[in-house]
């Protein structure tokens, strides 16, 4: 419903046009004209106008009083509430509440990650949520694990090496060649597969005998067998080459108001891109814990967003979930400002600083001198450090006020 | 000149470079002279110390500007180079430019179109505020392709850079052996049967060069032109060519720079009207005005120069060397020597630690420190003296607690209020008081110390003259009161993590020499009385004295903007004494309630609650709590003892008040107080709150001892078992693992399931013996009622003082370091139990065994090096935040905007609401139904009260808790 054809006198049965006047009159947002309304009208007539009056200025007096003042030195305030606890914060690495079979870089090194804009993180991961019938049932799900998950030779079967007769001989295990392609029906076509995607990266001609592969090098050469094996190790047959380790959980969610039992997988290692495209996964909700490749994926908006979440999950992991989430957010929004992210720090939003000054008083200050000079750089002290630095006001809060009030307006003073 | 004149404002500062024309303008003198003093200790003309350059001594004058030591700020001088030398900092971009432009016409080698691709990218980059020096590499880069000039075709060479200024330039000539290199390669190929030898015939055939001219060549008689010499190297495969570095004195670079026209440095990103590249090389040194190094006399009446001085004669004497040897036509190579050894000199004067050469040095090894230094790092000028300056009408000293002061006081020593003052100017209507502090003079206490006439002249008071200055003292005047209570100062205590790590409380001038502090502002400064230490700052003018009144008075901030909530309360045994009062809710008669009102405004006791089986009324402890609670009160909530607290209209009727009604960080009580009445309403409860506290405690007492966590032999002897049967369950993981039978978690190796299993049991362990110890104590046990109350400590620490300590943990793991395989060598390897890795089966109160002790001192050794490593980590990352946010501010039209304007959020949080006044997990904070109720029932007891509630007049702002007893003395 947008504010222009809202209409209160139709709505409410008790609320005539001087009520509407008056409500309407305040700065009030929709959501709390609405509820005044409601109020009234709950009272059944009851309400003369002038006591609607009274309630309307009341309920705006209560609510500008919960707003922010302006010149308001907000970007401090948020710096110091998200600093402040980090000297409560633990430095121990590892462990996660949530998944406990996933490691997952917590606490201060994680926020000072993040707050860094790392292009990768410590401990990549995914959280998958999937589609329909892929979050309810248990094999649909696997499906999806078995195409993000990265499948190596050594979890398909034993390779063993003949000297003798210079020849790779891999043992495919059948069972697991069934688990991790589940819509093949035929074991022997996963192992052909298998077979021709060595044969294409090894360059060789394999042979392929029941579940058995062998393959050789061209000439005999033992160190060129060996050199197989190695690059046979890292071929990856089937999933996501970043992706290590896939862990399925069957986890309560609030969906709609219900709360719905549906699987969920955390991956170790991450690579978003990848896995929005694949069919079953619910791309709406997955998420990764990169906020570069969010960026890069979802875009800029997406980007902050996944700061402000990681940011609130690193605080609330360490019990420090009182953290006001608008603090969170203007940091979010600094390090995405010019629609790339920023890092706070010399190599970000401190180092592109319009001032001289300010950039030499944070890091590499003869550096900075330096460069100002060749440039022949020009400093308009118009921020904070500068007039620290040249010993005036600064323009925030009571400094930033030019306007001189009366001392009194109800004009009793003089006696 | 104009130096002279300082601005008292600054506009703008502007960067550039400086013409060497420029630094002889303004130098003062020129210096000549190594050396600085003489004989009788008179500073030398034309020397280092040159009276001209400015006066450290007092007394002296200064020649230039006829000040005095103090006033002067000194004067540069200047030191004329006997020979250009390289400016360190600008090394690379000199290196930069000598790849960029032609040696010969000194043009930047990029044609039209290049050019004018990169001059939009300077441009546009500048307007996005991004590096410029990105673009400028590039356009080097693309300059540097050029093997011709494309303006006068000169061939362009390479440019070798020596670190840290020496320049090479590399040519390709012809190699010195070029007949036998020749001659080789004419030879058939060793390796190749098929391949024969090139006759000389062939050789000029194929080239095109006469047949006796090859023979010439091959003889070494006649050197092959470069045409010739490519042709050759063409037809016979060889490579006649060497390497020759050719040195580029820095005069030929500032040779070289001189030419570059104008319009080529503005493609670089150089600004040429204010730093042309020629200037890059020094021919002029600046010497630096005395006051800039000033030299210290020693006791023994030795001068100790600062390290400048020591650099400047250092280049001075080596300049005069240079300039006698050139003079007396020394050779070329002494000559270079000198010219590198002054390079070295004037480097290191700029910067002393530049990589890959030697720090120059003090005589006692202490690496100088020079210019560089002094601007850099946290102590550096910039950090350390800019942007943090020292400040005057500052304190500092331990602090301790006072529970009799209001939580808005502070307790000023009387030697610190007499020391620290503020300006009183004088009128008609204070004359009197202004009188009084004068006569009272400097040493006793509320005196002055210094008066000032209308002149501007200001006087020492002293305990001579002060009854005699009293008398003088006129309107117009300004006196330096010393400060009395009721004045207002900042105070502070590092490190200052949040705002509320600086506010302003109102003085109270005590004796002693400690700062004291009522105990509930503790957690906003994080402070405690273990011998911490802060600051205070007396403010100066009536300006910063109302703002601090007005914002920064404690009332003011006892809501925290981290979590909305309040971060001022009561604390520890404020807890467990309202826990006490309220919890079993206990009885006590007219005096005893009396006293422990005594210290509140409350003088008339309610209604009794009862009476007594002797007949005397009695009043439970809720009552007595609900007296200092607003009239109209409604509040329900769960406290941390796990009742529900009902509040009605103002009284208490059920529930325990403890951490989380009362308590600093978000009590309930103090919270909605703050929001709903006022910030003054708020002190005024917690004041009192902690007064009725205390006197509770007194009256009740509380103490803890070690017995207080003795249990009975029975409950040691279930915690035995139950830590027993903890051990047989480890014992059968052990024994299942070694079988190989053990399962592994998804995800985990057999020895990681191993030891998470057995982390779970002795945890389990350790948990069950808590539960007995706990079922053990009694209601009223002292660390139970603490733990209860959320005054200090949890049921964890109990367990550990009477059950069982557990496992001790290094890096989140069992301790499995210390000898190979084993922990201690009490062990067997490859030992698993739980005893060998840590395991702590004894509680503190029956004391450690020794091997139990090295292990908890394991345990307690990383916490430490984790809090030391936490807070420097921390620290930095405070400090960058601040920096990339501090300039952020809210507009009045909602928008969060940086100083340029830039706009951040177009409201702050997507909603413009304050985070101080909306705690992070409310939703919905204004209750129109509440209000309409309010209004309606139009339960106001004035017009005042109800225009208040309806927000048409302002709360007034509170002056000071005291107003109204200064009222009554001013009257007098």
């Amino acid at each position: 419903m947008s504010t222009t054809d809202y209409n209160p006198i139709e709505k409410f049965e008790h609320v005539d046009d001087d009520i509407a006047a008056v409500v309407e009159d305040t700065e009030l947002p929709r959501r709390l004209k609405t509820n005044v309304y409601e109020t009234i009208d709950e009272r059944d007539g009851a309400v003369t106008i002038e006591q609607a009056d009274d309630i309307a200025k009341a309920v705006e007096s209560k609510y500008l009083e919960t707003r922010v003042d302006p010149l308001d030195p907000v970007g401090t305030v948020s710096a110091q509430s998200i600093g402040e606890p980090g000297t409560q914060m633990t430095m121990n690495t590892f462990h996660y509440a949530g998944v406990a079979e996933i490691d997952v870089t917590q606490g201060l090194p994680r926020l000072i990650e993040l707050v860094d804009a790392r292009k990768e993180p410590d401990t990549p991961m995914m959280t998958v949520h999937l589609e329909d019938e892929y979050a309810e049932n248990r094999e649909k799900a696997h499906e999806v694990v078995w195409q993000i998950e990265r499948t190596r030779i050594l979890q398909l079967g034993d390779i063993s090496t003949n000297v003798a007769d210079m020849l790779v001989e891999i043992d495919l295990n059948e069972d697991t060649l069934r688990e991790r392609w589940p819509t093949y029906d035929d074991v022997v076509d996963v192992a052909d597969e298998i077979a021709a995607t060595i044969d294409n990266k090894l360059g060789v001609q394999t042979r392929r005998n029941g579940p058995v592969i062998e393959f050789g090098p061209e000439e005999p050469s033992y160190r060129d067998l060996l050199q197989l094996v190695e690059d046979l190790r890292e071929i990856v047959f089937k999933g996501l080459e970043d992706v290590s380790r896939v862990v399925i959980r069957k986890e309560e969610l609030e969906r709609d108001g219900e709360t719905v039992e549906e699987f969920v997988l955390y991956t170790e290692g991450s690579s978003l891109g990848d896995v929005l495209e694949i069919e079953g996964v619910d791309a709406s909700r997955t998420t990764c814990n990169n906020i570069h490749e969010i960026h890069r994926q979802l875009g800029i908006e997406a980007a902050r967003n996944a700061i402000i979440d990681e940011t609130m999950n690193t605080l609330e992991e360490q019990g420090l979930d009182d953290v006001n989430i608008r603090h969170l957010m203007l940091v979010a929004d600094i390090m995405t400002n010019r629609g790339e992210i920023e890092s706070i720090g010399r190599h970000g939003i401190s180092g592109s600083k319009e001032s001289v000054l300010a950039r030499a008083a944070f890091e590499v200050t003869v550096n900075h001198l330096l460069d100002a000079a060749i440039h022949g750089e020009v400093d308009d002290l118009d921020g904070v450090t500068e007039n620290v630095i040249v010993g005036k006001p600064i323009k925030l809060g009571t400094g930033d006020v030019d306007l001189r009030m009366g001392a009194d307006t109800s004009g009793e003073q003089a006696d | 000149m104009s130096a002279q004149q300082t601005p008292k404002e600054i506009g703008q500062i502007s960067f550039g470079l400086m013409d060497p024309e420029e630094y002889r303008d303004m130098s003062a003198t020129k210096v000549i002279t190594a050396d600085t003093y003489d004989d009788d200790g008179f500073p030398i003309d034309m020397g280092l110390m040159d009276p001209r350059l400015g006066v450290i001594d007092p007394g002296l004058e200064c020649k230039t500007c006829g000040k005095h030591s103090g006033s002067c700020n000194g004067h540069f001088g200047h030191i004329e180079l006997a020979a250009p030398v390289i400016h360190v900092g600008f090394a690379k971009l000199i290196r930069r430019l000598l790849r960029g432009t032609c040696r010969d016409c000194s043009r930047l080698c990029l044609d039209a179109t290049e050019r004018e691709e990169f001059e939009d990218r300077l441009t546009r980059s500048r307007e996005l505020g991004k590096d410029l020096n990105d673009v400028t590499k590039a356009a080097i880069r693309q300059a540097r392709k050029k093997d011709v000039c494309p303006f006068c075709g000169e061939v362009q060479y390479d440019i070798n850079h020596e670190k840290p200024t020496t320049y090479y330039e590399v040519q390709q000539v012809l190699s010195s052996d070029y007949p036998e290199r020749i001659a080789a390669a004419m030879e058939p190929d060793p390796d190749d049967e098929d391949s024969e030898r090139v006759t000389p015939q062939e050789l000029a055939d194929e080239t095109g060069i006469a047949p006796s001219r090859v023979n010439e060549i091959l003889s070494g008689e006649f050197r092959p032109r470069e045409d010739d010499r490519k042709a050759i190297e063409k037809v016979i495969d060889v490579d006649l060519t060497e390497e020759d570095m050719n040195k580029l004195m820095p005069s030929d670079i500032r040779d070289w720079f001189e030419d570059i026209p104008d319009e080529d440095m503005e493609v670089l990103g150089v600004s040429p009207e204010k730093s042309r590249p020629e200037w890059m090389i020094l021919t002029v040194l600046p010497v630096p005005p005395v006051t800039a190094r000033p030299s210290i006399t020693l006791d023994n009446g030795q001068r100790s120069e600062d390290d400048l001085t020591h650099k400047l004669v250092d280049i001075i004497r080596i300049n005069q060397r240079f300039m006698e040897n050139r003079e007396a036509g020394a050779p070329q190579l002494i000559i270079e020597d000198l010219w590198e050894l002054l390079q070295y000199h004037v480097t290191t004067f700029m910067d002393n630690e530049i990589s890959g050469t030697p720090p120059a040095r003090h005589r006692s090894g202490r690496p100088l420190k020079t210019l560089s230094q002094r601007l850099k790092g946290k102590e550096g000028r910039f950090r350390g003296s800019l942007s943090g300056k020292r400040v005057n009408f500052s304190a500092r000293t331990v602090i301790s607690p006072d529970p009799t002061l209001s939580l808005n006081e502070v307790g000023v020593p009387d030697r610190v209020a007499s020391e620290m003052t503020q300006t009183m100017i004088v009128n008609e209507r204070n004359i009197e008081e202004a009188r009084r502090y004068v006569s009272n003079g400097p040493e006793n206490h509320p005196g002055a110390n210094y008066v000032r006439r209308p002149d501007g002249r200001r006087l020492k008071v002293t305990e001579k003259n002060c009854e005699e200055l009293a008398e003088k003292v006129q309107p117009g005047w300004e006196v330096a009161r010393h400060l009395v209570d009721g004045d207002i100062v900042i105070f502070n205590r590092q490190p200052s993590l949040h705002r509320m790590s600086i506010m302003a409380h109102e003085v109270v001038v005590m004796p002693y020499k400690t700062f004291r502090l009522n105990t509930t502002v503790c957690p906003p400064y994080n402070a405690d009385f273990d011998g911490d230490e802060m600051n205070m700052h007396a403010l100066q003018n009536e300006e910063a004295r109302a703002e601090a009144r007005v914002l920064m008075r404690v009332q003011e901030q006892i809501l925290s903007p981290r979590f909305g909530e309040n971060i001022i309360g009561a604390i520890q045994d404020h807890v467990t004494a309202a826990y006490l009062l309220t919890n079993q809710n206990p009885e006590f008669n007219e005096t005893q309630a009396l006293d422990l009102l005594r210290a509140t405004r409350i003088d008339e006791l309610p209604e009794p609650d009862g009476e007594d089986e002797v007949g005397r009324p009695y009043w439970t402890g809720r009552s007595i709590f609900s007296e200092l609670l607003p009239d109209d009160l409604d509040l329900e909530f769960t406290s941390s003892a796990g009742d529900t607290v009902v509040i009605e209209d103002g009284q208490l009727l059920d529930g325990t008040i403890d951490e989380d009604a009362v308590g600093a960080f978000g009590g309930e009580i103090v919270d909605t107080i703050a929001k709903v009445y006022s910030n003054t309403r708020a002190r005024i409860f917690i004041n009192e709150v902690s007064s009725l506290a205390i006197r509770t405690i007194m009256h009740f007492g509380f103490s803890i001892g070690i017995d207080d966590e003795s249990i009975p032999e029975a409950a040691e002897e279930q915690i035995d078992e139950a830590i027993g049967s903890a051990y047989d369950r480890v014992q059968e993981l052990i024994e299942t693992y070694e079988q190989g039978d053990l399962e592994s978690l998804p995800g985990r190796t057999v020895d990681e399931t191993l030891e998470m299993k057995i982390m779970q049991a002795l945890g389990r362990a350790r948990d069950s013996a808590g539960d007995i110890a706990e079922d053990h104590f009694a209601d009223d046990n002292p660390a139970v009622v603490m733990a209860e109350s959320g005054a200090r400590g949890s049921m964890l620490n109990l367990t550990q003082m009477a059950g069982c300590v557990g496992q001790q943990a290094v890096r989140g793991e069992r301790i499995n370091r210390g000898y190979e395989n084993r922990t201690l060598s009490h062990y067997q390897e490859d030992d698993l139990s739980a005893d060998a890795h840590g395991f702590v089966e004894a509680s503190y109160r029956s004391g450690l065994s020794p091997r139990e002790f090295f292990f908890h001192a394991m345990g307690g050794r990383e916490g430490l090096v984790d809090t030391a490593v936490r807070t420097s980590k921390s620290g930095y990352l405070q400090r960058r935040l601040i920096n990339a946010l501090s300039e952020l501010e809210t507009q009045y039209d909602g928008t969060v905007r940086d100083t340029s304007d830039t706009i951040v959020q177009f409201e702050f949080g997507e909603d413009g609401t304050s985070p101080v006044q909306v705690s992070s997990d409310e939703e919905h904070v204004i209750d129109v139904d509440q209000i309409a109720e309010s209004v309606l029932d139009a339960e106001f007891a004035s017009d005042a009260e109800r225009e208040q509630f309806i927000g048409s007049q302002a709360e007034p702002t509170n002056l000071s808790e005291h107003e109204a007893e200064w009222r009554i003395e001013s009257d007098d």
